[in-house]
């Protein structure tokens, strides 16, 4: 199995506590990896330092052509990363469709001012947002979606993106089943596709079924991974993080 | 009609500030005070190379936004680092450090007495010293400025700069490095707001360092608050209500200095009232 990304001993704490407590780990290339624990066992700051929003204070992270200390947020597009959040992160006050241009965007500054937006750019973005059940309402602000939109948009945000490596944090949380199978659907796509997926996930059930790979964080350590049957079966998993 | 043409010349000068002030404020939401810093650099960047190395006015219209965007460049290379109030701060120290130099540096700036004797701009012979004239002057560079702020308003780059204004962190993970914008549209606001300081300065004949205080700053945010933040018809309505309300005081009789002190207070109340009752403005389609 390739890894697409690895890290080696990483380590953030926040005013002496670990969240990531000299975390190795390998995420396969082109699998949806899911990445449980129990809240506050790092899961989220992981893929915060992973996305470039938060520096590690140790450790490395190795992809294929080389390691750095850190990733920057801007690097995210060199690197090809992507992600959704937690908490949802749009931008409230434009459309729906501007939320998936701006992803489209040039992003040399210089070339974004003569840049004017093509039919092609402006087809695919619409196309983005039909597959998200946006598209009637591609001119509403993000702000006026309900919850269950603006988790899509989130979504049509990262397809707009088209990285190879996408990070989704809890990206079920909360939805009605309807739109949780349309994001199991384009989670599934996306893996068709060869994108390498990070599930953050609590639903046993959505990453059983989803997930190839799985990694078992407590106390911001490894506890476990591997298949999820397997992981999923050892007796520290259950007893951790289960409670069985 | 001397007072029709006057007026129209001052909404023209504030017009650009306000678009100005909106392209940073409105549309990106960085928090400048620095407006009335970089409109005093207009200022003092024609009055003078007019007055002490005999340069047209005309020329310094395109000297002055140079030189206000590399200082802009210059500041906001650390300015763009911060956000919401701390860079708002920032700016403001600039405004009284610029305020300060202005009031010091006497062989250059003249001081608290100000440089007089700034000519009118004159190009293939005609001179703009009619009022008439100088507002059509006015009006030709505010429609260049409202030309150059619609097309990065309706550009990528306009978008990129709402996407930093709602979410910087968000939109930075989608590879963006938002200081870099910042940073380019903090000095493109810097040289179109110096535009209407060597308008300003022109056209007064005389400048100090009294002219390009904080007050001004206020006036120029009550402008981009009142017609509607992110929206260049919102502060040119701004502009054009803040010069022609406080003007009306004049026919009701009140004497002059309580009519400048009644002036602020009204700013400011209208500050508070707008972000208490309609903080998107008259035309704003965001709010702060």
């Amino acid at each position: 199995m390739n890894y697409i990304i690895e890290t080696k001993n990483l380590v953030k704490s926040f005013g002496g506590v670990h969240a990531i407590d000299h975390l190795s780990i390998r995420i396969p290339e082109g699998q949806i990896t899911g990445l449980v624990g129990p809240n506050g066992s790092g899961k989220t700051t992981l893929v915060k330092v992973l996305s470039g929003l938060s520096s590690p204070d140790g450790g490395k992270i190795l992809f294929s052509d080389g390691e750095r200390q850190k990733i920057l947020p801007w690097e995210n597009k060199t690197y090809s990363i992507t992600r959704t959040f937690q908490q949802i992160r749009l931008f409230d006050q434009i459309s729906a469709l501007d939320n998936i241009l701006v992803i489209l965007t040039e992003r040399a500054p210089f070339y974004s001012l003569l840049e004017r937006h093509s039919e092609y750019h402006l087809k695919y973005a619409e196309d983005i947002l039909k597959k998200v059940d946006l598209y009637d309402k591609r001119f509403h602000n993000a702000g006026d979606l309900s919850y269950g939109q603006r988790k899509l948009l989130e979504i049509g945000r990262v397809l707009a993106m088209d990285a190879n490596i996408i990070l989704f944090d809890e990206p079920f949380a909360g939805l009605f089943p309807e739109v949780v199978k349309k994001i199991e659907n384009i989670i599934s796509d996306l893996k068709q596709k060869g994108k390498s997926i990070v599930l953050v996930e609590h639903n046993m059930a959505i990453i059983r079924k989803l997930c190839n790979y799985l990694i078992v964080m407590d106390a911001g350590r490894l506890l476990a991974e591997g298949s999820p049957e397997k992981v999923l079966s050892e007796k520290i998993v259950l007893e951790a993080y289960l409670g069985e | 009609m001397e007072y029709l043409y006057h007026i129209l010349i001052l909404i023209s000068m504030y017009g650009i500030l306000a678009l100005a002030q909106n392209l940073v404020m409105g549309t990106t939401g960085l928090l400048t005070i620095a407006g009335a810093a970089f409109y005093g650099i207009g200022a003092y960047t024609a009055a003078i190379l007019a007055t002490k190395f005999g340069f047209n006015i005309f020329s310094t219209l395109f000297i002055a936004p140079l030189a206000a965007g590399l200082i802009a460049l210059m500041v906001g290379e650390s300015f763009a680092r911060f956000r919401d109030d701390y860079f708002m701060l920032a700016t403001l120290g600039f405004l009284m450090i610029f305020n300060t130099v202005a009031r010091n540096w006497e062989d250059f700036t003249g001081g608290s007495y100000g440089i007089a004797g700034i000519p009118k701009p004159h190009i293939f012979g005609f001179v703009f010293d009619t009022p008439l004239s100088f507002m059509w002057l006015s009006l030709v560079i505010i429609m260049i400025v409202t030309t150059i702020t619609y097309f990065i308003s309706r550009s990528s780059f306009g978008r990129v700069l709402n996407a930093i204004r709602e979410d910087e962190d968000a939109l930075s993970v989608f590879g963006y490095k938002t200081s870099t914008y910042k940073l380019l549209v903090f000095a493109i606001g810097a040289a179109l707001s110096s535009l209407s300081g060597v308008l300003f300065a022109s056209y007064l004949t005389f400048i100090d360092s009294n002219l390009f205080t904080v007050n001004e700053s206020i006036l120029l945010w009550a402008m981009v608050i009142l017609g509607g933040l992110a929206k260049n018809r919102g502060a040119l309505l701004g502009a054009l209500l803040l010069i022609v309300i406080p003007e009306g005081l004049r026919f009701i009789g009140f004497p002059v200095e309580f009519a400048a002190l009644l002036r602020q207070c009204m700013y400011g109340l209208l500050l508070v009232f707008l972000m208490l009752y309609r903080p998107k403005g008259i035309l704003g389609t965001y709010k702060l």
